[in-house]
């Protein structure tokens, strides 16, 4: 069963941008699903057509295999969004946010609210309930935005960067739960800047550049398939390094230097080959995030 | 369209809009009755005594009903108009798009929500005019009708500004140049009979004149049948709600 089936989708703005050009993406049901793109690459319009904020110009869009026009009320009952942006309310309380968003669903206060306990208390916000949102750090209101988008128990979570702005020890935690949630079912489809979060997080993912789909699959299959990789080793010295053939070599200084590996090339083999000219390596990580290399080389091409 | 998810999703916007502006009172509900109070002490009372009786009763008792349709209409208007468009501005309206809420639902909410403002903002008025003066009810269902069908049509036109309000200048800007002529010249103050023939005629362009006369009917016997204006209050609320709702469904000011 596919969670999100997206055919064709194009969308051009009455201002004639032309945001999407023929979008074609699955995501299966249960998967952790990565959407990556530059700022203007056509995300959140994609993401916008999805949750019904934004209407296609043309194309068809299926959630859980309801059509996102024609069966607009099932599709949406099956999405929870979390936006890029905060969209509550200033001046209303956390709980009563909460139990608006499930009235909006046809769920009432009574109904939702052993849920919205739950959530809260999942996101560390069950104490700040009666506080209005306004009063609420940063880093609380985006996941007062999580909770909202969780209290009808969507089956299909998209959230639009929801860590932008977030410290590391909450965006720690936000994986946690989104992998919990994940774990218990619920697909989620993201989009980031952070690429170390799609690389720990994503199972499958696409990349959009200029309102088209230019790159998808797993993301172990993508890494897999880069032609490169650039590590950076830790040295006792790299007098012999230039003796060493058959591997590129870059930026050297006295104790450490840069090896770019080709596709067919092992670590095995560089640490043979820097053995052999008696070069002891202390430590070696890579001069980049790997998926960042990819997301530059794809959307640069 | 299941009908149980819609009934409690504009039971939601309901509460939500009856939250809002109860929480606010001092910017909703108080002022209309300050205005108000000053206009039956200063027309009623001060201007009102040098008044010849209007329709068989003393002025104060002709401008009441006027006055609380006043209070009706603007408060109806602004109700919806600032809060849709606030949640236009604060983006959360999305909270709503998002959900599976009909248009016609969502419509509904807001418009009700307008309604029972306007008949409180009413009801406050009609109490203090008590100190004043005590009306004598000459026809409760054209009080009710009216009160209803002015609310009604001033709360979808409070929508269509919301919809159509791109700023918060766009909102006062109705209200400025629009709502607040056509009010004063609604025959609150003053017999529509008493003006000229040219001018008469132009009045009856104006809404808020059957509104007024038919609320008046229910306080003072007179003016014209209240049928025809009932009638014209029925076509009028279902016009705008016939373009409220076709705006909605294109997403005019709400979807891109």
């Amino acid at each position: 069963m596919r969670a999100i089936d997206v055919q064709q989708l194009q969308k051009t703005y009455a201002s004639g941008t032309v945001a999407l050009k023929g979008v074609t993406v699955s995501v299966e049901q249960g998967d952790f699903f990565g959407l990556l793109g530059a700022n203007g690459a056509g995300k959140t319009t994609l993401i916008g057509i999805l949750s019904g904020l934004v209407t296609p110009t043309s194309g068809t869009g299926k959630i859980f295999g309801f059509d996102i026009d024609t069966q607009r009320d099932d599709a949406k009952q099956q999405i929870g969004i979390v936006p890029q942006e905060f969209n509550f309310s200033i001046f209303e309380k956390v709980w009563d946010i909460l139990m608006a968003q499930a009235g909006y669903y046809g769920i009432s206060a009574k109904d939702a609210a052993p849920h919205a306990e739950v959530v809260l208390n999942k996101l560390g916000l069950w104490e700040k309930r009666n506080q209005p949102s306004r009063a609420l750090s940063g880093g609380m209101k985006r996941r007062l935005m999580i909770a909202r988008a969780l209290v009808h128990q969507p089956k299909l979570l998209i959230l639009d960067e929801p860590t932008a702005g977030v410290d590391v020890e909450l965006r720690y935690g936000m994986w946690e739960y989104l992998t919990e949630l994940n774990k218990n079912g619920t697909t989620i489809l993201m989009t980031t800047h952070y690429l170390e979060e799609v690389e720990r997080l994503c199972r499958n993912l696409a990349i959009i550049k200029n309102g088209e789909i230019v790159k998808t699959g797993s993301v172990s299959s993508l890494l897999q398939g880069m032609d490169v990789r650039t590590y950076v080793l830790t040295v006792d010295s790299t007098a012999n390094v230039a003796t060493v053939k058959g591997f590129e070599f870059g930026a050297m200084e006295p104790a450490s230097v840069e090896v770019t590996l080709r596709k067919e090339q092992s670590l095995g083999e560089l640490f043979d080959a820097l053995k052999i000219a008696h070069v002891q390596i202390f430590d070696i990580r890579p001069q980049e995030n790997r998926l960042e290399r990819l997301f530059l080389d794809t959307i640069r091409a | 369209m299941n009908k149980t998810i819609q009934w409690i999703a504009y039971k939601t916007i309901v509460s939500k809009e009856v939250n809002r502006f109860m929480r606010i009172w001092r910017q909703t509900l108080l002022p209309p009755v300050i205005t108000q109070s000053l206009y039956f002490v200063i027309f009623g009372g001060f201007i009102g005594s040098q008044v010849r009786q209007i329709n068989g009763v003393p002025y104060m008792a002709f401008i009441v009903p006027g006055l609380i349709m006043m209070a009706v209409i603007n408060g109806a208007f602004a109700n919806v108009s600032s809060s849709f468009y606030s949640t236009k501005f604060q983006r959360n309206i999305e909270e709503i798009l998002v959900a599976p809420v009909h248009e016609a639902v969502m419509m509904a909410g807001y418009v009700t929500g307008g309604i029972l403002r306007g008949f409180l903002t009413g009801a406050l008025v009609f109490l203090v005019s008590l100190v004043f003066v005590r009306p004598a009810i000459h026809d409760i269902v054209a009080i009710i009708l009216f009160s209803f069908l002015t609310a009604l049509v001033f709360s979808i036109a409070g929508l269509l500004n919301g919809l159509w309000a791109e700023s918060f200048d766009d909102v006062s800007t109705f209200q400025t140049f629009i709502l607040v002529p056509l009010t004063y010249l609604g025959g609150v103050f003053y017999p529509i009979d008493s003006l000229p023939p040219i001018w008469k005629t132009i009045s009856m362009l104006n809404p808020i004149v059957y509104m007024v006369d038919g609320f008046r009917h229910g306080f003072v016997s007179g003016g014209q049948p209240i049928w025809i204006g009932a009638s014209i209050l029925i076509v009028l609320s279902a016009v705008l709600s016939g373009i409220a709702y076709t705006l909605l469904r294109k997403g005019k000011g709400i979807r891109s």
